[in-house]
């Protein structure tokens, strides 16, 4: 077992991962370790010596100061080699040149809204939302920024470009969650979140719903489909609502 | 006054009665009730997991809903009506008078009224499986808006209103017995019984006390408001905005969901310290009991106790790292949680002494209570060991709301404290019945539980590192990834059904035990705590909790409230 793949989780593909792999693979190991030390002892503790009660000494503070002062330095390695890497990646956002994408979760149902060639969001409208009428977003038609809005129901991202997601839902809480980018994020009506990464490997990622929505939870999943720059421009062009403003995909 | 006689003066005065025993006994007969309603739900679960097409009793084939109403229900049942009722009411109740050289509780009577506020909650939260709609299917935590609006999905309406009304007088209850075992503690201790004389348990139901003062006060609140926003077209919880199935439906919205997590969280995390300290309590004094020597560091160990419940108020955000918290906040939250690890290994790290100490002079063979103890110290090392990953925001991020943290609570909150309360029960049988509980029984118990449970809940581990979300009905969809983990997950559900049906042998063992186990006379594990003391007048205490081979001179062991004169 290497440091960059830890068993059982999936292929990383993006760029924050790496390091959070090593993180997962480096706790992993330590109390691993740690388990299999204290069962050693508790075990070993549990052979008796056959001494006399009056041979038994009672023990020195130092044999449990010790080892709480290694495990205190333990647990003080995970919290700041933890936070330096969770500082990195959410305490700044994401640089101004970032590709936007809008996320909505609605029951049960991931939508991705990109903002087209003006890179803006046309405004959207609560009473506006018909799912029937190809409207689920509620995209307001009138508001010219939104004409050449694309709305997909899988995301796909250009490798090797960071991009800014702006999280949101429409009725209950979902959790945004792409194992393969180590990335989740609640979807919480009434606000958006940003969340920002860079995908670096080609290829399919599942998109799950990691918080409990309601019926049709378990089967609220979609796509992440990270690939080259010139696939993402193609799919972009294929994608362009210009012939029929109203009918979005 | 004879064990035998007080059981047949419980028996004539069962309903209505303020005898503490009795109400111990009751609660502890609720929570064996609760326990396996809970236990037969999660088994429907993990067979509708691997088997989604099978009929099973009483539900047919489960629906999605029908799964999550049986998530919800489970979670619900084990941590209020089980983890919470068992070793803080009914323990409690049952022996915490004794221990500190009172007759009775404080307040009788309202001990009695917490009891049946208790029952009533739990009619009311089974009442929710047979209304319309069924029971709820937002989870134990029930986040808004889908636990706040009826039309987010079925059970929550009649069902979502039947789980927040029982859970308004389950804090009721919870709130009016911890004033009650506060001031019992506080006012009722026996002639020389000061602080530093109590033994840990009843340190630990101190602490915990205080801890439910604080949790469920702030738990009734929410729900009142989460009612209120149901039913009285408020909108603490729910946002501007808010569309149900394509429907505007509280236009004039302005609340947030955030909130209710935060107060749901300032409850939902004290109330697994609630669940664990009196377990931890337990653990230092059975360790002592059975090792024959005195609990290692008791200063240090009531320290420790009181540090893990000041730290248990203050890391709720931990379970918020992902839900739209601020990044700084969580931060915060981070190292709270990071710092509470150190009292509890500071525990841990005193049982091994304690059994290392003590390796020569204990008791062999080892009583079923004591190996369940052991059993507790196992599994509070597994599940301990994971939370620090878990306070870890950035892998978090990861594992939050996977099968990895329903590894890590299982193992932490439900199996330590299930092992614990098995320990208590085996322990404390003779105060119930004036019988010793069958060791040949109690052994198998514990040997097949300690494999089922390990088998269960260990593999949920890797199926977390693999990125399976909670609350799957199924492990099917557009995404491929997720079928491949069904080999594990059959695995699971197998090793689940092995560990609820090895408890059969637990309720045999209480039936058979209760009518023919060996009369168990006074004081059966020569222990040196109140409880097992036939007191007559009023007792004075002398010495403290454990003086286990404390004098080279002496007897093994000495009573707390023996004469002052055989010392020395």
């Amino acid at each position: 077992m290497r440091d960059d793949h830890v068993w059982w989780m999936p292929p990383n593909g993006a760029l924050h991962g790496v390091a959070i792999d090593r993180l997962m693979w480096w706790n992993l190991v330590a109390l691993s370790a740690l388990f299999v030390l204290a069962h050693i002892f508790l075990f070993a503790a549990m052979i008796r010596q056959k001494k006399s009660a009056s041979q038994i000494a009672d023990f020195s503070w130092k044999r449990e100061a010790i080892p709480l002062a290694a495990l205190t330095l333990v647990y003080a390695w995970m919290a700041i080699s933890a936070q330096r890497l969770w500082a990195t990646i959410r305490y700044q956002g994401a640089a101004p040149n970032a590709l936007q994408v809008e996320v909505t979760g609605m029951q049960f149902q991931w939508y991705f809204r990109y903002p087209g060639q003006d890179a803006a969001f046309g405004l959207t409208r609560p009473e506006l939302i018909n799912a029937p009428a190809g409207n689920p977003l509620g995209v307001d038609r009138t508001d010219p920024r939104s004409a050449d809005d694309i709305v997909s129901s899988i995301l796909v991202l250009p490798a090797g470009r960071e991009v800014d997601l702006g999280i949101q839902a429409v009725d209950v809480i979902h959790g945004f969650f792409i194992p393969g980018m180590r990335l989740k994020q609640n979807a919480v009506p009434g606000m958006q979140m940003h969340i920002h990464f860079t995908p670096s490997v080609a290829g399919d990622y599942p998109i799950l719903c990691s918080q409990v929505c309601g019926t049709g939870h378990a089967r609220m999943q979609s796509h992440l489909h990270v690939v080259s720059e010139s696939e993402y421009q193609a799919w972009l062009a294929s994608h362009e609502p210009h012939q029929t403003p109203g009918a979005a995909r | 006054m004879s064990l035998r006689l007080q059981t047949e003066h419980l028996q004539r005065k069962w309903l209505f009665t303020t005898d503490h025993r009795a109400i111990g006994i009751a609660y502890l007969l609720l929570s064996l009730v609760a326990v396996a309603v809970g236990t037969v739900l999660s088994i429907f679960m993990r067979i509708h997991l691997i088997a989604p097409d099978l009929k099973l009793p009483f539900w047919g084939v489960v629906p999605p809903e029908g799964y999550l109403a049986l998530v919800t229900m489970h979670g619900t049942l084990m941590v209020f009506f089980v983890l919470t009722t068992a070793p803080v009411n009914g323990f409690a109740s049952l022996i915490l008078p004794a221990q500190i050289g009172a007759r009775r509780m404080a307040l009788p009577l309202l001990n009695a009224l917490s009891l049946w506020l208790t029952l009533i909650s739990f009619g009311v939260l089974l009442a929710a499986f047979f209304v319309r709609g069924g029971a709820p299917i937002s989870g134990w935590t029930n986040y808004p808006p889908l636990s706040a609006i009826a039309a987010a999905g079925p059970g929550q309406a009649a069902g979502m209103d039947l789980w927040l009304v029982s859970i308004g007088i389950f804090c009721l209850a919870s709130v009016l017995s911890a004033i009650n075992l506060l001031t019992t503690i506080i006012s009722k201790r026996c002639e020389g019984m000061t602080l530093m004389r109590m033994p840990l348990t009843v340190w630990a139901w101190l602490v915990t006390a205080v801890l439910i003062l604080f949790a469920f006060s702030i738990l009734l609140a929410a729900v009142v408001l989460l009612l209120s926003d149901r039913h009285l077209a408020t909108s603490f919880f729910v946002p501007p905005g808010e569309v149900i199935d394509g429907l505007l439906v509280a236009p004039q919205a302005n609340g947030s969901p955030m909130l209710w997590l935060h107060l749901f969280w300032f409850f939902g995390h004290p109330e697994v310290y609630i669940a664990v300290l009196p377990a931890m309590g337990l653990t230092s004094s059975l360790l002592a009991n059975f090792t024959r020597r005195p609990v290692f560091g008791y200063r240090f160990m009531v320290a420790t106790t009181l540090a893990i419940g000041f730290f248990g108020l203050l890391v709720w955000g931990h379970h918020m790292f992902v839900s739209g918290m601020n990044p700084y906040a969580g931060t915060a939250f981070a190292l709270t949680t990071m710092a509470i690890a150190v009292p509890s290994s500071a525990s841990v790290l005193g049982w091994l002494l304690m059994l290392l100490r003590g390796r020569d002079s204990r008791v062999h063979p080892l009583p079923t209570a004591m190996l369940f103890t052991l059993g507790f110290l196992s599994f509070f090392i597994a599940g301990g060991l994971t939370g620090p990953i878990l306070a870890q925001p950035v892998l978090d991020a990861y594992l939050h709301n996977t099968y990895f943290v329903v590894a890590h609570f299982h193992l932490i909150m439900a199996m330590a404290g299930m092992f614990s309360l098995f320990a208590a029960v085996y322990y404390w049988f003779p105060l119930m019945t004036g019988r010793l509980m069958n060791e040949r029984l109690g052994k198998w118990h514990f040997w097949l539980s300690l494999i089922g449970a390990y088998a269960t809940f260990f593999p949920m581990h890797f199926a977390g590192l693999a990125g399976q979300p909670r609350h799957y009905a199924q492990l099917t969809g557009s995404t491929s990834t997720l079928g491949s983990l069904l080999p594990l997950q059959t695995g699971i559900t197998h090793s689940a059904l092995f560990l609820a049906t090895a408890q059969l042998l637990f309720l045999v063992n209480l039936v058979w035990s209760a009518r023919h186990g060996r009369v168990a006379g006074v004081n059966p594990w020569q222990a040196t705590t109140m409880e097992w003391a036939l007191i007559d007048s009023d007792c004075k205490v002398v010495r403290g909790p454990y003086e286990y081979r404390f004098h080279t001179n002496l007897p093994d062991f000495i009573l707390q409230c023996a004469d002052e004169a055989e010392q020395e």
